[in-house]
């Protein structure tokens, strides 16, 4: 039978062979020789998930559209938004860097979170189909690469930079910032891949191990 | 010794690095496919070593430049003045921002070299079928997964500064040729620890435990 090969698994990172024991909510069973994490009880691994995507696509749009930070000295003002300053460091000459701004703080987080809310819906009643697999690997690669975090960091840097050079005011972009960096954590934290993976339909239908 | 531990390689499993099945291969040589996301099996990344040598060697020649070259020039009517990013440091520092002073320091100096350092020697040990404290390197190494992002910062201060700091003919900050450089440096060691199989740590322990001799 398919189902019950998903109880026994190879730790990922020492390839220990074991059975995962049932984790209630907040509990988490990790591997007994490296201490890996291999499954942690959630409460609502789908729903939760799915409210935090979608507020994290309106913080998203909002970090992305919105004015971030103004300045003004001498009598002149300017300001920019997250795209603005990769605009900005095209136009410098800078044109790999900017490519790789963008993709880290606005290309690969828009990514996890789309991807994140087409399988969410996709796994809500199981056999969930097989392009949900496909999705959720393109999720995991969208937030291996999304960086809001340290941009958030790198803002606050900058704005006590250049803080002495003139007068320095976070937009609202700014305000959407901090939330966006809070849904994405808690977006992954409460996600269960296991269970995920656990209702996307077989490629092959049959597990290899089994008597064909 | 006692009987090694009871790794999915021994037993003839592999496990899926994708959707994490556990997987019985029709033949032991070839893996072929996860029945359930169609990924590609392997028992072990292939070519782990290698590829991991070759990133952090990368990202160790980039390391230099991304140091030493500016990364930001600051044009004023009076001056133009190149800054690197240990000239960052140092500005904070004799500033009164010492706390940003250290972050800086930590995220685009100490992490990168430290991440360096710790991959090759996970790789020297590897490559020695070193046996001794196997967790600590387990460890290390989901450490250095989760602190590399953080390299980033300073790629991020650059942009913001240039993007306000347009105040022509007063002033003006563009960014300097050990931007790209530093980016480098921080997506070549992700690339080098997404490489990496931690499993080669634990490997040799099962060696040792009787089967291979």
């Amino acid at each position: 039978m398919a189902t019950g090969s998903t109880d026994i698994v190879a730790c990922p990172d020492c390839d220990l062979l074991q059975r995962v024991p049932s984790v209630r909510a907040g509990e988490t069973a990790r591997c007994p020789r490296c201490g890996r994490a291999l499954a942690t009880g959630k409460t609502d691994p789908f729903d939760r998930t799915l409210a935090l995507a979608l507020a994290a696509l309106v913080a998203l749009v909002l970090a992305n559209t919105e004015i971030l930070m103004e300045l003004s000295a001498r009598g002149r003002e300017s300001s920019t938004t997250i795209l603005g300053g990769a605009r900005e460091m095209w136009r410098q000459g800078e044109r790999v860097s900017a490519v790789l701004v963008c993709f880290f703080t606005t290309a690969a987080p828009a990514a996890y979170i789309g991807c994140m809310i087409a399988l969410l819906l996709a796994v809500r009643r199981p056999p969930a189909p097989r392009w949900a697999g496909t999705v959720l690997r393109w999720a995991e690669t969208g937030n291996l690469w999304s960086m809001v975090e340290v941009m958030m960091l790198g803002i606050l840097v900058s704005l006590v930079k250049i803080a002495s050079l003139a007068d320095v005011r976070p937009g609202i972009g700014f305000f959407a910032v901090g939330p966006l960096v809070f849904l994405l954590a808690a977006m992954s934290t409460s996600f269960d891949p296991r269970e995920a993976w656990s209702r996307v339909r077989w490629e092959n239908g049959y597990w290899p191990g089994s008597d064909r | 010794m006692t009987r090694p531990p009871p790794t999915a390689a021994l037993a003839g499993f592999v496990s899926c690095g994708t959707c994490g099945l556990l997987c019985r291969p029709a033949e032991a040589g070839k893996p072929g496919e996860c029945p359930r996301c169609g990924e590609p099996l392997a028992f072990r990344l292939p070519e782990s070593i290698e590829r991991t040598w070759a990133y952090v060697v990368a990202a160790a020649v980039c390391y230099l430049p991304a140091n030493l070259l500016p990364v930001m020039t600051t044009t004023t009517i009076k001056a133009t003045t190149e800054s690197t990013i240990l000239s960052g440091v140092i500005h904070f520092y004799t500033t009164g921002s010492w706390f940003l002073a250290l972050i800086v320091l930590v995220a685009s100096v100490i992490i990168p070299l430290g991440k360096l350092g710790a991959l090759a020697y996970l790789l020297v040990t590897v490559m020695r079928r070193s046996t001794g404290r196997p967790l600590e390197r387990a460890r290390l190494f989901r450490m250095l997964k989760a602190i590399g992002r953080w390299s980033m910062l300073d790629v991020f201060v650059v942009m913001f500064v240039v993007a306000l700091v347009r105040f022509e003919p007063f002033m003006s900050v563009v960014p300097g040729p050990g931007v790209p450089f530093f980016a480098a440096v921080v997506i070549l060691t992700i690339l080098a620890a997404d490489a990496f199989d931690p499993r080669l740590i634990w490997d040799p322990a099962g060696k040792t435990g009787g089967t291979g001799g």
